[in-house]
């Protein structure tokens, strides 16, 4: 029996994701900044990759200085409002918190940090202005968490700054992977808005850069080049059968899905294969669908998984089976999806090895593959003489410049796949970076 | 950007926010830490003849899940030489210059007074400040609150002390007097440049229920200690209010007491402070928690267009009037909304019990929100003070804003009531119940 019922309108499609981080009322964010310690070189800054000073923020939401407290936010992190909804907070700020160690609740600091942000957000409160003009200009690739953020922090400083985005929203992942019960799509945009209109960046949407006059034109118009471009589509696993129909790659899904929840097709039976936190997201969301079964089956065991924990837990607590030492062998079907032929797997002598003959089938007629995302390495090397490592990430150095000295880049296509908060924080400093290089020139 | 940058009496300050003269200014370790995290100045802690302390010092009020809601302590003025704090206080202010270091003092003689604000003023401190406030164990020796409690005292140490000092002089007092613009007065008449106030009340803060011994505990005794922190403002609001208000008290006031958020402060300055000196807040959180109070600050003066502290130092106290001359004629009635209400009825056994009984309840089981019966209500704001949910009961002013009539127009026009049956007297008329009416009710 399926958890959820098949929503067919987008009132039911509302009701099956309900926010996991809901707002707070001025009461409850009164009642749980009460609650902060304010620790000394407290254990959330530190957890948290922007170092925001979480216990003066917090402080100044329990002294009626919202303003204050959002600002405080911002002068650390861009995405303020999008980080306190999608970060993993229980294993970062909220995890660090000194109350764990007494067993009592940690503060919830993500929704107090949403709570702050979207205050300011909402009276489009101007707490940055741009520097004056300094006469250069810089130009990003890709309006995702880096870019933006990026961004931010040139216009704070005096750059002209233009972004190409290749879709046809800003946030990135935040609106095109992150899950729908995490935050919603009009609250990533409006951030996305209320910094645009603040520090005056401009952004070019449904403009990939693909062509070679455009590649020219961003080397030779600008001072600089900032790639927040992320990470490419699934990689192919190379099994027969997945050329199949309602095969699909756990990325392509969530972004079809988030763009077009009714439109997008969703299976009854569905297999997500992968241990990663985008796999846990595709089952969740298969699940809260309406399919009446799902299995996310990973080939070693349970503990090896690289998702956090607490998502695991989510996507159990909707119905979503384990299946675990089970390797994926082929798709199999006719003209769709009809099954997934797995082998069972065990670890010998340290190696992860197939069990011979263990072969099993499980009927489905949807399999999602969150095995991983290709590298951008071929599209980035059009930008110059920018190496790459083993894995396709972009080599930086400390100031994320690449080995193009013009080009800079940091998120996920530097550290291979990160969260939105590692992503600004890297851009920040790229941005710093950038300004410091050409403070030089 | 508004300019946080104070000025009292002379002694200038890159913000308003000092440390109280106390265990955090012990030393130039720990002004000097405090400068670096943003504080504005400090007093130093208490210089004079070094006493000897006892081991457990301080004993704390906790309510509900905040624990040091008020501290008390039975620690003394400074146990260290005096040499070496004044070679402390010239280092610090080579490093900062523009912060202001006062040097707080307290000694017996003339011939001490003389010696140790000359040793202070060669120092290099910008100012002075003279402890007759503290009101344990130095006030059994004659000094601290001793001196404050004594206004005539307080004069003649006050114009020994002018006789020598080249730098401004602000007198401490205690709140531990009847009335405190006596002392005030006296500061002004023995030629001080300012006031501080309060120092600690004196205070018992609890009894260890095991050992019957109170708090702090040493060797299982105790003795009186100054009690401070955040349940003492309102005290401190009002002492300052009435110092303010003083046409007498003609120096600039550096208010101190409760002092924790943006929000003390700026009411301490509201009601006429020229800066405000802080304590137990440091003791609680650390130097860094003047992060918080600047910000708040500046957002305020942002919000409300102040650009300079001096355009809303004192602004409160035209506010403040004798009973006597406040508006009879003015009237609020209690409003529920009901959709905020979460059935806790609160607000009606406070008003049951506690006031007009002018809350009624529905008498079913279904509907727990409860209503003002408006004849009844005098307008006494409790119910909304009880009330758990911002915004929920409201006060709504009734009359329209034309009729205005004190007390003492009533006794001028001759209306007021005088004789023990007067039926001019504000509750005749007014809905009480039969006292037996009362046996029928729930408790």
């Amino acid at each position: 029996m399926a958890e959820y019922n098949k929503p067919t309108t987008l009132q039911e499609v509302e009701q099956n994701f309900g926010q996991i981080k809901p707002d707070m009322n001025a009461t409850m964010a009164y009642n749980e900044s009460s609650r902060c310690l304010f620790c000394f070189d407290a254990p959330c800054v530190q957890a948290c990759p922007t170092g925001i000073d979480i216990p003066l923020f917090i402080r100044q939401i329990y002294t009626d200085n919202v303003t204050g407290s959002a600002k405080t936010i911002y002068d650390s992190n861009y995405f303020g409002n999008i980080c306190g909804k999608v970060c993993p907070t229980e294993v970062l700020c909220e995890g660090a918190c000194v109350y764990n160690h007494q067993d009592a609740e940690p503060i919830e600091i993500g929704r107090l940090q949403s709570f702050a942000t979207k205050a300011a957000i909402k009276d489009n409160k101007q707490l940055f202005t741009p520097a004056a003009d300094n006469g250069k200009k810089v130009a990003i690739v890709g309006a995702g968490p880096a870019g933006i953020a990026c961004a931010c922090e040139l216009r704070l400083l005096g750059y002209t700054v233009h972004i190409w985005e290749a879709k046809a929203h800003a946030s990135g992942l935040t609106i095109y992977g992150v899950a729908p019960y995490k935050i919603t799509n009009q609250e990533a945009l409006d951030e996305v808005a209320y910094l645009q209109k603040q520090f005056g960046f401009e952004i070019h949407y449904n403009k990939k850069v693909e062509a070679d006059e455009h590649f020219q034109m961003l080397k030779a118009d600008y001072d600089a080049v900032f790639l927040g471009v992320g990470l490419g589509d699934t990689r192919s696993l190379g099994l027969d059968g997945e050329n199949l129909e309602n095969c699909i790659g756990a990325t392509e899904f969530i972004e079809e899905f988030k763009m077009d929840p009714l439109g997008t097709h969703t299976g009854n039976r569905v297999v997500v294969i992968g241990g990663g936190n985008t796999a846990m997201d595709a089952a969740s969301e298969s699940a809260r669908m309406g399919a009446e079964q799902v299995y996310l089956a990973y080939r070693r065991s349970k503990e090896s998984m690289g998702a956090y924990e607490f998502e695991y837990d989510l996507a159990k607590g909707v119905g979503v089976k384990g299946l675990f030492n089970a390797s994926p062998v082929a798709v199999l079907g006719t003209d769709k999806v009809e099954g997934m032929r797995f082998i069972r797997t065990e670890v010998q002598d340290g190696k992860l090895v197939s069990i011979e003959g263990s072969e099993f089938d499980i009927a489905c007629d949807m399999v999602i593959k969150a095995t991983g995302q290709e590298k951008q390495a071929a599209f980035v090397k059009k930008f110059g003489a920018i190496d790459t490592d083993n894995k396709g990430r972009i080599v930086v150095n400390e100031s994320f410049q690449t080995t193009e000295p013009r080009v800079f880049a940091a998120g996920d296509a530097v550290n291979g796949g990160a969260e939105v908060v590692n992503a600004t924080a890297e851009a920040k400093k790229a941005a710093q970076g950038i300004h410091q290089w050409l403070s030089k020139a | 950007m508004p300019d946080l940058s104070a000025n009292l009496a002379g002694i200038k300050s890159p913000n308003p926010f000092w440390l109280a003269s106390a265990p955090p200014t012990n030393s130039g370790y720990q002004v000097m830490k405090a400068f670096d995290a943003g504080w504005g100045g400090a007093v130093w802690k208490t210089l004079g003849v070094p006493v000897v302390n006892v081991s457990s010092r301080y004993g704390s009020v906790n309510y509900k899940g905040n624990r040091m809601i008020g501290l008390n302590n039975i620690e003394l003025i400074t146990d260290r030489p005096l040499a070496d704090n004044l070679r402390e206080i010239e280092e610090v202010k080579k490093y900062f210059p523009n912060h202001a270091v006062i040097a707080s003092l307290m000694v017996d003689t003339r011939e001490e007074w003389h010696q140790i604000v000359k040793d202070v003023q060669n120092a290099g401190a910008d100012g002075i400040e003279l402890n007759f406030g503290c009101p344990h164990g130095m006030c059994e020796r004659g000094m601290g609150s001793a001196v404050g409690q004594n206004p005539q005292a307080l004069q003649t140490i006050t114009s020994w002390v002018m006789e020598v000092a080249k730098i401004p002089v602000i007198v401490k007092l205690t709140p531990n007097i009847t009335d405190i613009t006596e002392p005030a007065r006296g500061a002004v008449a023995g030629g001080a440049d300012a006031i501080s106030l309060i120092n600690t009340i004196q205070s018992i803060v609890g009894i260890d229920l095991d050992t019957l011994s109170p708090y702090p505990i040493v060797d299982g005794q105790s003795s009186n200690g100054g009690y401070c922190g955040p349940a003492v403002k309102p005290i401190a609001l009002n002492m300052l209010k009435n110092c303010a208000l003083d046409p007498q008290v003609t120096i600039p006031i550096s208010g101190i007491g409760g002092i924790e958020t943006w929000k003390d402060a700026v009411e301490h300055m509201l009601l006429g402070a020229s800066n405000v000196q802080v304590c137990t807040a440091a003791m609680h959180y650390g130097f860094g928690i003047v992060r918080e109070m600047k910000s708040g600050l500046e957002n305020f003066m942002r919000e409300k267009g102040f650009n300079k502290l001096d355009d809303f130092i004192g602004k409160s106290v035209e506010k403040v009037k004798t009973w006597e001359n406040l508006n009879l004629k003015y009237k609020v009635v209690a409003s529920i909304e009901e959709d905020k209400c979460i059935g806790c009825q609160l607000c009606y056994t406070a008003c049951e019990d506690g006031a007009h009984q002018a809350i009624g309840l529905s008498g079913t089981e279904e509907n727990r929100v409860p209503h003002i019966i408006e004849d009844n209500c005098v307008g006494c704001n409790l119910c909304s003070l009880v009330c758990p949910v911002e915004d929920c009961i409201t006060m709504v002013r009734m009359d329209d804003g034309t009729e205005h009539k004190t007390w003492k127009e009533r006794l001028i026009e001759g209306s007021a009531p005088t004789t023990f049956n007067d039926q001019r007297g504000g509750g005749v008329g007014h809905y009480v119940p039969e006292p037996k009416e009362a046996l029928k009710k729930r408790k």
